[in-house]
């Protein structure tokens, strides 16, 4: 009967020109399509942003290359930094809980589908307009182009005197719009989970998924919002003259920093809480065992979300803060890293006897559980502020938050992608393909980061755009290149596997993973209304419960 | 407790969620609140910080009447929507309208402030640091009120033309929250500008 229906809709797919289904996409409204929009848009900016990177590890091979010149180096790092954060990870992961939140609660769509879709154009064009600088930056007075003042921008940089041209007021504008899409998209999740959900899903039925994307979306409304304030301060001091960040009429530089981190610390966790999402859904499901420890990692989770709100100045522990507050952001610093501790317990937990099914998205989870371990311990080291003292600034500070952002985030993401691929395509991932681009990924990966920690150890300063020779540095520095350039393969087989698969994966069916929760019981794709009816659920585990009627979770709740 | 919850589940009538208008503009105040935060800290961090004059002591003059106008306005609107959910549609009309104008009151109170600062002290937002923050605050909320006078005013029209009826009371409380939001962020703008900054 579905099937029936889909033959239907490929055939009318077929006969259209192509400039109705370009129409289609860009008009569309619809939770999944936007989900797939934010992901693929997130894709080309994580092709972009990895080739910025690729350029300066070229650029640092060797001491005194000349690869690039030192104003080119400072653009590539600033715009690496904020296109991964701001154009790949956010809309990334806001693409998945786009795609993802209102089939697993049993939804027909967001709450708000225009805004929806509002808040994805305002995105993808704060994503044009910070690379439309490269040709439109320049502005009167022949300046750089793209921004070059480094992903925080630290005030005097920004200032008209040391940042002519417009440059700077296209990352400060490029953010702040993103920033309202992100907070549009934020208010939609949480309006969707709290007034969509299906009959019998409370809030502790609710998959884990659901729960750590709402937590999230809490912190978006709360940390996001503190950049844009401060977004809209600095274009009061470029554009009406004002004195917020002016050292010279009074104001503080530091005070910028207080607002940059309020929102850069908490936006690390917005970006991870949805990875623990992924981990939370796909490592039970490769064990085929329920969930260790549910009430216990929506509690931590939540914990996370309010303790990570009050660590943002241990990135400022160099400025000369009273002993006072040093203590006091070390102190809640190593306070977040116990709920974040538990739910790594939990995750061991779930696995522990459970029926393991090495596929390529549990390999990644596996991955990620040690390395997001190790980023964690680096992340206590620096937590303690004199050991901060003495590395902060350095690689050692790039190799920790890298190990973060790619050990962690990044590999929860490929999971992600390999577990709910065969649901929004249709066909399954290829495996071989899958597996080589773990082990790549993986070697390049610890080749880049592991290694990158100890030039930091031996006093290299991030952000520089060569170095002299005979510091120690050379040989490590090499390593690190070489293993950007396995990552960038292993980036291409994946890309590579995600195309060739569209065409000739495997059909995946409903529910190839023989999972638990309602995506997986409607077709893949789904169709444009999710559920013919809308579901009702008894228990976390709503699937399970309907393939084993004889032993449901209802009966145990 | 097997037994209690089965039939709950079974009969979708019992099955209630809150309004989803009401829930999104609960989180869009949340983050309002965010970005008032820290004009606010930015406000009380750099007061008395300014290198040259005016300072707020010789210049800011307490808007009383103005801050009455506002918080009435509140009042206002919340009885408007009491008389809709009644369906007493000219009530609601008549109040909206008391609300607007009350609002386009204040609007014109910050309004003559700003003139006065403009013209007879010379106060810009590039001349101190006092006039960036208090330029800055001020403006923030005045844009507020100006977004909601202009969605109350939509509401008016509609309202006029015969649109407004008791089945669309939650959406004018969605709008009624908003408006508590402006005016209870002035408490905070009125105490920390002309208060506790002087």
């Amino acid at each position: 009967m579905s099937s029936d229906a889909m033959a239907i809709r490929a055939a009318e797919a077929s006969g259209k020109p192509w400039v109705e289904t370009l129409h289609e996409w860009v008009t569309t409204v619809d939770h999944k399509r936007l989900g797939i929009l934010y992901i693929v848009f997130a894709l080309i900016f994580l092709i972009i942003g990895g080739v910025e990177a690729t350029v300066m590890r070229i650029q640092l091979m060797r001491p005194h290359n000349g690869f690039v010149s030192p104003q080119v180096f400072n653009r590539l790092f600033t715009m690496h930094g904020t296109t991964m954060i701001f154009f790949v990870a956010m809309p990334v992961l806001f693409g998945f809980a786009n795609y993802l939140v209102p089939l697993m609660i049993g939804a027909r769509d967001m709450a708000f589908p225009r805004l929806n879709a509002f808040s994805f154009w305002l995105t993808a064009f704060g994503g044009f307009l910070l690379y439309f600088s490269f040709v439109g930056g320049s502005g009167l007075y022949g300046a750089g182009n793209a921004p070059d003042v480094g992903w925080w921008a630290y005030a005097p940089l920004t200032a008209r005197a040391f940042s002519p041209g417009h440059s700077s007021d296209y990352w400060t504008i490029a953010v702040l719009v993103s920033g309202f899409g992100s907070i549009g998209t934020a208010i939609n999740i949480i309006a969707t989970i709290l007034c969509m959900r299906c009959p019998g899903m409370k809030l502790g039925r609710m998959p884990l998924l659901i729960w750590l994307n709402l937590v999230m979306s809490g912190m978006v409304l709360i940390t996001i919002t503190p950049l844009s304030a401060a977004q809209i301060m600095l274009l009061v001091d470029r554009y009406l003259g004002g004195h917020f960040f002016d050292t010279q009429a009074g104001g503080s530089a530091a005070i910028w920093m207080h607002f940059f981190w309020i929102f850069g610390h908490p936006e690390v966790y917005i970006l991870i809480i949805p990875c623990f999402a992924f981990m939370s859904e796909i490592i039970p499901v490769f064990s085929r065992k329920p969930i260790f420890g549910y009430p216990v990692m929506v509690g931590a989770t939540v914990c996370i979300g309010f303790v990570s709100m009050s660590v943002w100045a241990h990135h400022m522990f160099t400025i000369g803060m009273s002993s006072y507050s040093n203590a006091f952001f070390t102190l809640t610093s190593m306070v977040v890293g116990v709920p974040t501790g538990i739910k790594i317990f939990n995750w061991l937990g779930t696995m522990w006897g459970g029926k393991l099914i090495f596929k390529t998205p549990m390999l990644f989870c596996i991955g990620f559980l040690f390395q997001f371990l190790i980023a964690g311990l680096t992340g206590i080291m620096l937590a303690v502020s004199p050991f901060d003292w003495q590395l902060s600034g350095s690689y050692f500070v790039v190799a920790h938050f890298h190990y973060v952002i790619v050990g962690g985030i990044l590999f929860s993401l490929f999971a992600a992608f390999y577990c709910w691929y065969p649901k929004i395509t249709g066909r399954m991932l290829n495996e071989f393909l899958g597996k080589l681009h773990f082990w790549l990924f993986l070697i390049g990966f610890h080749m880049t980061f592991d290694v990158m920690h100890i030039p930091g150890i031996l006093g290299m300063p991030r952000r520089i755009y060569t170095y002299e020779p005979g510091r120690g540095w050379d040989t490590l520095n090499l390593i690190v290149t070489i293993g950007t350039f396995i990552q960038g393969i292993a980036v291409l087989v994946f890309v590579t596997n995600l195309i060739y698969s569209y065409f000739k994966g495997p059909e995946a069916g409903n529910d190839p993973w023989d999972a638990w929760t309602l995506e997986w019981s409607v077709s893949s794709p789904p169709p444009e209304y999710n559920f013919a009816t809308i579901p009702t659920v008894a228990s976390r585990r709503p699937l399970w419960d309907r393939k084993h009627p004889e032993d449901p979770d209802s009966r145990y709740e | 407790m097997n037994a209690i919850t089965t039939p709950i589940t079974q009969t979708p009538g019992a099955w209630s969620l809150p309004y989803k208008g009401k829930v999104a503009m609960a989180c869009l105040i949340i983050a309002e609140s965010s970005i008032f935060t820290i004009f606010v800290v930015a406000y009380l961090f750099y007061v008395g910080k300014s290198l040259a004059g005016p300072t707020p002591r010789e210049v800011l003059e307490t808007p009383i009447f103005y801050t009455i106008c506002l918080l009435s306005s509140s009042l206002t609107i919340h009885f408007a929507s009491r008389f809709l959910e009644r369906g007493n549609r000219a009530v609601f009309l008549g109040l909206l309208f008391l609300t607007i104008l009350l609002g386009s009151l204040f609007l014109f109170g910050t309004g003559q402030e700003w003139h006065r600062l403009i013209y007879e002290h010379g106060l810009t937002i590039s001349t101190n640091l006092f006039g960036t923050t208090y330029y800055s605050l001020v403006g923030l909320h005045a844009t507020h009120v100006t977004v909601g006078l202009l969605m109350l005013g939509i509401a008016l029209l509609l309202g006029l033309a015969g649109r407004v009826g008791p089945e669309q009371s939650a959406r004018v409380d969605v709008l009624t929250m908003y408006w508590h939001f402006v005016d209870a962020v002035w408490i905070v703008v009125f105490t920390v500008v002309y208060v506790l900054g002087r």
